[in-house]
């Protein structure tokens, strides 16, 4: 995949000085044309991911618990925080089923398929103007391109379980997501035509562009045009929710009447794979969100709280550069809460041994990170201070992903599922006129204003 | 390779990945033919569109390549699929052909081979280079694309008629399989 992004890096940077221009942060690697440190890149995103799936497994079930009044996983560590690791060892250890009458092949491969289109999106995803794989100039195309390709791995497991729910699942799904898509693709280009808005006369389609051009025109895209932007940016909160099959859109799955839907035959590892293709695929989702309307790695007023927040010290990027070591130690303050609540009861005693180191850690990352910040701000050197601007960056995109996240919890414990036909007419009905019409609008608008 | 040292790019292993995906697009091609399951034959299918826009990639045409993706893998196929599979597959499988139509087919796979040749020995002077073809084509790519299609300021683009009556055609067409396949309209 390196070699082949490489030939998509928008522009090259100088040849002699690429290694030590991704080292210190400066560029991508997919601009440096360094295949190694993507290859680094790109391992460091899938252990990011997979990390952030199995936290958002664990955040899922406390949280749907908590909103029905339950506790939820209690058990497997202090407030079932080993869960995830405990069903991720019984899924790897289950036995591998593949039903007589399956075609072998197709069933093989079709989660494999989903996984890879869910993962290879994350090449393009900015989380800093320098902190991605590549950053190809036809960037938003590759990311919806590639991410409509995961829909194939599902109607694959449907039809290669060769059994009726999985069929009418993976119907279903193909139905569903062919629908949304093209909502979804009026949206983004409303979006897409806001960059043009400049003095050039000239738009991105590549997503660290995108962000930049927010930050050139001092407007997130969501607050551009008010309310063109947001009513863009609402539709497509819609149909990402139904592309990646989520409630209240998930008949692909509906438990009530398909069991399990496409992945009905599918169990022990092979399943998993579907869901953590499931779950990468919403976070690569939001972070198209993120980028097009919630201006991306920019934390909050990047134009507007500048310079000195007090006569000379400290700065405001300086003030800013402090939100990831003290949500770390934030985090780890709710943990300490959690050991000091624990029972006093000998049986306990593991758990809140476990809980407190927990919270070491955590609060640990937070000194580590606030050190950086500090350190940097202190020293003045110019590869400390873009590292901690870096880390900042990717803080800011993390922690809006992270809020997109926790709405998908919030809408599946909300929302009952839709009926198959009112799915239809709110895809073809209501979010495709109004999503042209947007279009249209900001065309209209865009063309009065510049 | 001049124009894209000039950018800095420097393409790696361009052959292996010219054979690689020429050889896909090809076999994928074979598959969708011999194949007796229509769902194999997608599948095939899917692989050679994919291949094909690997190949545009190559050819600095990243926007096509895009669009070759989103639309044809990621949409028409999937629909493909979707129509397949509401069909009775085990009976068309176990139906023998009846119809003789290879005499047929033969002569259009000749005439294209014809074709293909006659492009091959004729070569870069069928296809002039256009002026709209800077030494910024690859960055630009998207640009590019949008003035040929649409024009620039004051000036409509080349293939804009062309374009135009390619997306009336394609009204036409819509407007058609909605009256087709709508009882009442």
């Amino acid at each position: 995949m390196s070699a082949l992004t490489s030939y998509l890096g928008s522009t090259a940077g100088a040849p002699g000085t690429a290694g030590f221009a991704v080292l210190g942060w400066a560029v991508t690697p997919g601009e440096a044309n360094n295949q190694l440190w993507a290859l680094i890149y790109v391992l460091i995103i899938f252990a990011g991911v997979s990390v952030a799936v199995i936290a958002m497994n664990w955040i899922e079930r406390k949280a749907l618990a908590h909103f029905q009044v339950r506790l939820g996983p209690m058990r497997v560590g202090p407030h079932g925080l080993l869960q995830p690791i405990a069903d991720a060892v019984k899924l790897l250890i289950k036995e591998d089923i593949i039903p007589a009458e399956a075609d072998k092949f197709v069933f093989w491969i079709a989660p494999v398929i989903g996984l890879l289109a869910a993962f290879t999106v994350y090449t393009v995803v900015p989380f800093g103007p320098s902190q991605a794989v590549s950053d190809m100039n036809i960037g938003i195309l590759f990311m919806l391109g590639v991410s409509s390709l995961g829909v194939l791995g599902i109607v694959m497991a449907g039809w290669a379980s060769n059994s009726h729910y999985p069929l009418i699942g993976a119907l279903r799904s193909s139905a569903q997501m062919v629908s949304y898509e093209v909502a979804m693709g009026l949206a983004v280009i409303s979006a897409i035509l806001m960059t043009s808005l400049n003095t050039d006369g000239t738009g991105y389609l590549s997503m660290i562009e995108i962000v930049q051009e927010q930050q050139r025109q001092g407007v997130w895209f969501i607050f551009k045009f008010f309310p063109l932007g947001l009513i863009a940016f609402v539709i497509f909160a819609v149909a990402m929710v139904a592309e990646t099959n989520r409630a209240p859109f998930d008949l692909p799955e509906a438990e009530s009447e398909l069991t399990a839907g496409f992945h009905t035959e599918y169990s022990g590892l092979r399943w998993s794979l579907f869901m953590l293709a499931e779950y990468a695929a919403m976070i690569a989702v939001s972070s198209i969100a993120v980028t097009l309307w919630l201006g991306g790695w920019l934390r909050p007023f990047p134009n507007w709280l500048i310079g000195p927040v007090w006569p000379h010290e400290p700065v405001w990027d300086f003030i800013f550069a402090l939100f990831p070591g003290l949500t770390f130690l934030g985090l780890g303050a709710i943990a300490v809460r959690g050991t000091v609540r624990m029972p006093k009861h000998p049986y306990f005693r593991i758990q809140t041994i476990g809980l407190g180191a927990f919270a070491a850690v955590l609060a640990g990352i937070g000194v580590l990170l606030l050190g950086i910040a500090i350190g940097a701000n202190a020293s003045g050197n110019a590869n400390w201070l873009r590292a901690s601007e870096g880390l900042s960056n990717v803080y800011w995109f993390v922690l809006k992903v992270a809020i997109f996240m926790y709405l998908y919890i919030w809408y599946r414990a909300t929302w009952p599922r839709y009926r198959f036909d009112q799915l239809m007419k709110v895809g073809w009905k209501v979010l495709l006129p109004i999503s042209l019409g947007v279009l249209i609008v900001t065309a209209m608008v865009g063309v009065i204003v510049s | 390779m001049s124009p894209f040292a000039a950018q800095g790019m420097t393409p790696v292993a361009t052959p292996f990945f010219f054979y690689m995906l020429s050889g896909l697009a090809i076999i994928g091609g074979l598959l969708v033919i011999t194949r007796r399951n229509a769902v194999y034959s997608a599948l095939a299918l899917i692989v050679t569109l994919l291949a094909v826009s690997g190949l545009y990639l190559m050819l600095y045409a990243p926007f096509v390549a895009g669009v070759q993706i989103i639309v044809y893998a990621g949409g028409i196929m999937v629909l493909f699929l979707f129509v397949i599979m509401l069909v009775n597959l085990e009976r068309t499988v176990k139906e023998r052909q009846f119809n003789r139509m290879w005499p047929v087919g033969l002569l259009a796979a000749c005439a294209l081979l014809a074709l293909f040749l006659s492009v091959y020995e004729k070569g870069k002077g069928l296809f002039e280079r256009s002026a709209y073809l800077n030494e910024n084509f690859n960055t630009q790519n998207t640009q590019t694309i949008g003035v040929m299609l649409y024009g620039e300021a004051h000036r409509i683009g080349p293939y804009t008629f062309a374009f135009e009556i390619a997306s009336l055609l394609l009204l036409v067409a819509i407007l058609g399989a909605v009256i087709m396949a709508k009882k009442r309209i």
